[in-house]
């Protein structure tokens, strides 16, 4: 049974990060030898997927996009379900119709995963408008990235959502890179959140890489969507440092710029912080760090031993 | 369709209607369940026929206006990777109850982007249902039995249609999608059509009695799901089809249905299938041309005519095989 991750302190928050890193670089790892499809990995953008959800109710819905595996494990997804999505396993989340793209789990409240950049956004006022005409109370938060706002459908959506009072939180995880191109050979701003006023939207800029700063602001955005009944749009502005799809070998990508980011990790900024305060000691941590890498073991061995679907599967589910 | 949508907004509370100009131009919809079920949009496509999908996968029941066929290009990735595919995607984990709304086909001489019949695009696509009625009645079942179906319908109305007058029932009327009319019955010929084609088959059944001919005319209704079970069943009995539709023949519905009669009852052909279709063209808006553009009642009787005259050598083979 899927229960949604619980997070009342900073370590809740480090570890949900650690969980991502481990799993999403053991992706990598098979596939770079062969054994899995390829997937788009968010490594990097941990604290922006962790802070961002950290900060949300029980109730409340996300919707996310083909670089979703964050979301979801911090959402309290299963990494061995997720694995045997990824490989089409007949135990994944989608019963292995999804693959990694487009992975939704209703009983988390990650409904309608869209791998068509934007899509998310299409969707996502319909969904408000559901929770605000059915009297329900979460509120909707919509994750793309900085290429999905190129999209003519991020400006349709967010104009929308202003003039109708939609309950959405709009999350920009810009994390620089549009598949194969850089956002600056495609925009002539660097911030998508200067965007919003021009709908009337609030919006703020965060730094994406630091999970208690994104957990802040989101408490703070989400407390001005359910006070307001009207969209926020936060941007976190963080780093792909992997590439666009695994396996990528990155070499579009300028070394400098790499290696600076590289200082910027999520993981390791708040791994030092909680070290140097005394939150955490060492050995803790250690011991924190092989628990999850014995998980990862077993979500890749339920995984692989998980059986494929039947051949009828081919034509399940395509009408209601 | 005013008693189609007013009928099932009473019925079922979370039917809502949006779109460019909805509340607009029905201020009856407006005045009697309120702003919050029918509603203005922006003139954006892309995010009235999204937040159709998001909606519908979350509690609603949306009737969405996109106005002219031409303009769901706009609303493409909504209806046909989303509401199509997500159902499917996802596991079954979510429905999309939603209806598109549509006009198509000639009537309004309003030209190639106002006008063009794409109801075979979604047809091809899988998660959808396509409905496109030829009778003012039809128009008010067929979209009462959309908007009460779990899956995303996509209903064309046919702008030469929508400019007559035509009865339509009083009270509660439904028709259920996936089934045929048998406008007309018949043994010599059927004539399979939809939509502004099923009245040209009509007329030309009786300029073809008239000759002696008795030709069938069947009214798909729906395109997606098809009543394959009437079209055989007809092709079987007459022998004889031809379709015809205002759409372009190149992997038109009349393709589909001449591959489902070749592959399912072609040792009941007397006669080779014949395709009545609008040429691979934009439509013109010049209203002759416009009118042209779909298949004429004088075409229908004449390729009939031809189709009695002329016994092909394969299948009178077939047939002769069969007698002995």
């Amino acid at each position: 049974m899927d229960r949604i991750r619980r997070y009342s302190k900073p370590l809740d928050s480090l570890q949900s990060m650690l969980l991502i890193r481990a799993y999403e670089e053991r992706l990598a790892a098979l596939q770079a030898a062969a054994g899995l499809p390829g997937t788009c990995i968010s490594v990097g953008q941990e604290a922006s997927a962790v802070g961002v959800v950290a900060a949300l109710n029980g109730d409340d819905l996300i919707l996310t996009n083909h670089r979703s595996a964050g979301h979801l494990l911090a959402r309290g997804a299963d990494p061995g379900r997720m694995m045997a999505e990824v490989m089409g396993k007949r135990t994944g989340y989608c019963g292995g119709k999804s693959g990694s793209l487009h992975i939704s789990v209703k009983a988390l409240g990650v409904v309608l995963t869209s791998t068509i950049v934007g899509g998310e956004l299409s969707l996502a006022t319909g969904v408000a408008l559901s929770q605000r005409m059915l009297g329900r109370s979460g509120i909707v938060v919509c994750f793309f990235g900085d290429g999905a706002a190129c999209e003519g459908i991020f400006h349709e959506s967010i104009n929308l959502a202003s003039v109708w009072k939609l309950p959405i939180l709009y999350v920009c995880e810009n994390n620089q890179w549009q598949a194969f191109v850089h956002r600056r050979e495609t925009m002539r701003t660097d911030r998508i959140a200067s965007w919003a006023a021009g709908y009337g939207v609030e919006a703020v800029t965060v730094d994406g890489n630091d999970v208690q700063a994104v957990q802040t602001a989101t408490a703070e955005a989400t407390a001005h969507v359910r006070g307001t009944s009207r969209p926020f749009l936060l941007e976190c502005s963080t780093y792909r440092l992997r590439g666009h799809f695994e396996p990528d070998d990155q070499s579009y990508v300028d070394p400098a710029e790499l290696a600076a980011w590289r200082t910027k990790d999520p993981v390791e900024h708040m791994k030092a912080r909680m070290l140097q305060s005394g939150e955490l000691d060492a050995q803790v941590l250690a011991g924190i760090e092989t628990e999850i890498e014995r998980q990862i073991d077993t979500a890749v061995a339920f995984a692989k031993d998980s059986p494929y679907p039947e051949f009828d599967q081919m034509t399940t589910d395509v009408y209601a | 369709m005013a008693e189609a949508l007013a009928q099932e907004m009473r019925r079922d509370a979370r039917v809502l209607m949006f779109g460019e100009g909805v509340a607009t131009k029905r201020p009856e919809l407006l005045a009697e369940f309120g702003a919050d079920r029918v509603r203005n949009t922006p003139l954006a496509e892309a995010i009235i026929a999204g937040t159709a999908a998001g909606a519908a996968a979350t509690g609603l029941r949306p009737v969405v206006d996109l106005l002219f066929a031409p303009f769901m290009t706009y609303a493409m990735d909504a209806l046909v990777n989303s509401a199509g595919k997500l159902r499917f995607v996802s596991g079954g984990q979510f429905s999309f109850p939603l209806v598109t709304i549509a006009m198509s086909g000639g009537g309004w001489a309003v030209g190639a982007q106002h006008n063009h019949n794409v109801e075979a695009w979604f047809a091809h696509s899988p998660g959808l249902k396509v409905a496109m009625p030829s009778t003012a009645a039809d128009f008010k079942g067929l979209l009462a039995a959309a908007i009460r179906d779990d899956n995303p319908v996509l209903f064309f109305a046919d702008i030469g249609v929508l400019m007559q007058e035509g009865e339509v029932p009083p009270g509660e009327h439904v028709v259920p999608l996936g089934r045929a009319a048998i406008r007309r019955s018949g043994t010599d010929v059927t004539l399979v059509a939809y939509a502004k084609s099923v009245q040209a088959c009509s007329q030309a059944a009786d300029t073809l009695e008239a000759q002696g001919i008795s030709a069938e005319v069947i009214d798909l209704r729906t395109i997606k799901p098809l009543d394959e079970m009437a079209i055989l069943a007809s092709a079987r009995k007459t022998g004889r089809v031809v379709i015809v539709h205002e759409a372009s023949r190149m992997c038109g519905v009349g393709a589909e249905i001449a591959a489902l009669v070749a592959e399912r009852a072609f040792d009941a052909l007397r006669a080779p299938l014949v395709r009545l279709t609008g040429p691979d063209a934009p439509a013109a808006a010049s209203y002759p041309l416009e009118q042209a553009f779909a298949p004429q009642p004088a075409a229908i009787e004449a390729a009939v005519c031809t189709l009695l005259r002329k016994r092909p050598a394969l299948a009178g083979q077939v047939l002769a095989t069969l007698d002995a």
